[in-house]
């Protein structure tokens, strides 16, 4: 099991992301979402590998719809990088590794 | 790395329920498949093919009570992994079918770079993927608002006013599906009577949520950051109209797979891989062809996954002879 992300809700969001000094990716996900599922080894891998440099945070939308509207968020899995607290850039959709890593490099 | 090492009896591209059986069949006959299975992706283009897209599969045979497409997945994989099939999360990039051994390329999402592997025999599996409407805006508000996967994206118009697109069983499974959600239904299609299956018009006939726009295409998806209406065009009385969704489902059919293979391996008209008939048999010999790649006509998880038995024994006995 993979214990390399923090689980972020609608209570702990802004304090969490806050006390980050690393860029933090937050999935968007949800159980019955398929591409979500998919795309979640892909994203542990690459933080895995870019540990010290980039975290991973989770946020299970059918808990937490609040930030889901915050962000407006219309279709999962979405993925927004945060840096120093502010969303830099936005994944739509389930992709490779190699592509996330070529979108997410710019920031890391 | 394993996969690169000599040559392979077989390697199987794509992994829906073609891909996938062939993999189980050719494991069985010791033949150590190796599956280069796609890279995840949002647009049916991804490990598991179409059905992992979609939710409750009832038609299935074996499941009394349907099964959820992304569990159906999951098991077909794991049951070919069970009998030694070697499985890579990749993407082929090139083939080159004009000599044998044949050299398969994938994507190596370490090093960005590609690598390559070379096979007695070919197994091609990569299915179809879903068409887009191809109008103004579309692109540029994917993910808000619009969207390829119902199962998805529902969630997020919880009240709200959407439409699908499409006349097919997708479109009307997905339609069904998003009453759930949201407050109507608009069905926007092209001709005046529906593609889909009597079970599925009968259903989506009766729910009063849904409501059918006949002679009608998709001119363009407007709004400012998230979808506000769509434009209609009726191709019978040549009306414009707008109409005030939040959403827009796109299910309007499916292309095959095939660019890969485009120029090496005879298609038809419309893309789709050409075999030899009662068989799985391409135009290359030792390159075989199953699922919804070189089926224009039944495009089911249950033909597909007959077809790539078919292949798996096609290439045993090609491979033997």
């Amino acid at each position: 099991m993979s214990t390399n992300h923090v689980t972020l809700t609608d209570q702990t969001f802004d304090e969490q992301l806050g006390a980050s000094s690393e860029p933090v990716l937050v999935d968007f996900w949800a159980e019955w979402c398929g591409p979500c599922k998919m795309v979640a080894p892909v994203l542990d891998e690459i933080v895995e590998e870019q540990a010290g440099k980039l975290k991973l945070g989770k946020i299970n939308i059918d808990d937490n719809m609040e930030l889901a509207r915050r962000f407006d968020v219309m279709s999962i899995p979405t993925m927004i990088l945060f840096k120093d607290g502010e969303p830099k850039l936005r994944i739509v959709g389930a992709k490779g590794k190699g592509q996330l890593l070529q979108e997410l490099h710019p920031y890391l | 790395m394993k996969v690169e090492d000599g040559v392979r009896d077989v390697v199987v591209i794509g992994s829906g329920p073609a891909g996938l059986t062939a993999a189980i069949y050719t494991a069985r006959a010791t033949l150590s498949p190796l599956v280069v299975e796609g890279e995840p992706s949002s647009t049916s283009d991804q490990p598991g093919g179409q059905l992992m897209l979609t939710t409750e599969v009832e038609n299935y045979p074996g499941f009394v009570e349907g099964i959820l497409g992304p569990e159906l997945m999951a098991t077909m994989r794991a049951q070919a992994a069970r009998f030694g099939a070697e499985l890579l999360t990749t993407r082929v990039t090139r083939v080159d079918l004009s000599e044998r051994p044949f050299g398969v390329w994938f994507a190596d999402p370490g090093s960005g770079g590609e690598k390559q592997v070379r096979a007695r025999s070919v197994i091609v599996s990569t299915g179809a993927r879903s068409l887009m409407l191809g109008v103004e805006g579309e692109l540029e508000l994917l993910g808000h608002g619009v969207s390829t996967c119902a199962t998805c994206d529902g969630f997020f118009f919880r009240g709200q006013d959407i439409a699908v697109v499409g006349g097919g069983d997708s479109a009307l499974e997905e339609a069904l599906f998003l009453t759930k959600f949201a407050e109507s239904v608009t069905v926007v299609h092209r001709r005046n009577e529906l593609r889909a299956s009597k079970i599925m018009q009968e259903r989506a006939f009766a729910n009063q949520k849904i409501r059918f726009l006949w002679d009608s295409v998709v001119t363009a998806v407007e709004g400012q950051s998230k979808v506000e209406r769509i434009r209609l065009h009726n191709v019978v009385t040549g009306a414009e109209e707008a109409l005030e969704v939040t959403g827009v489902f796109v299910a309007i059919g499916h292309a095959p797979s095939s660019e890969l293979f485009k120029g090496q391996l005879d298609l038809d008209d419309n893309g789709y891989i050409r075999t030899r008939p009662g068989s799985t048999a391409t135009n290359v010999e030792g390159v075989f062809a199953c699922g919804d790649v070189q089926d224009h006509v039944y495009r089911q998880a249950i033909t597909a996954a007959g077809s790539g038995c078919m292949a798996a024994i096609d290439v045993e006995r090609w491979l033997e002879s």
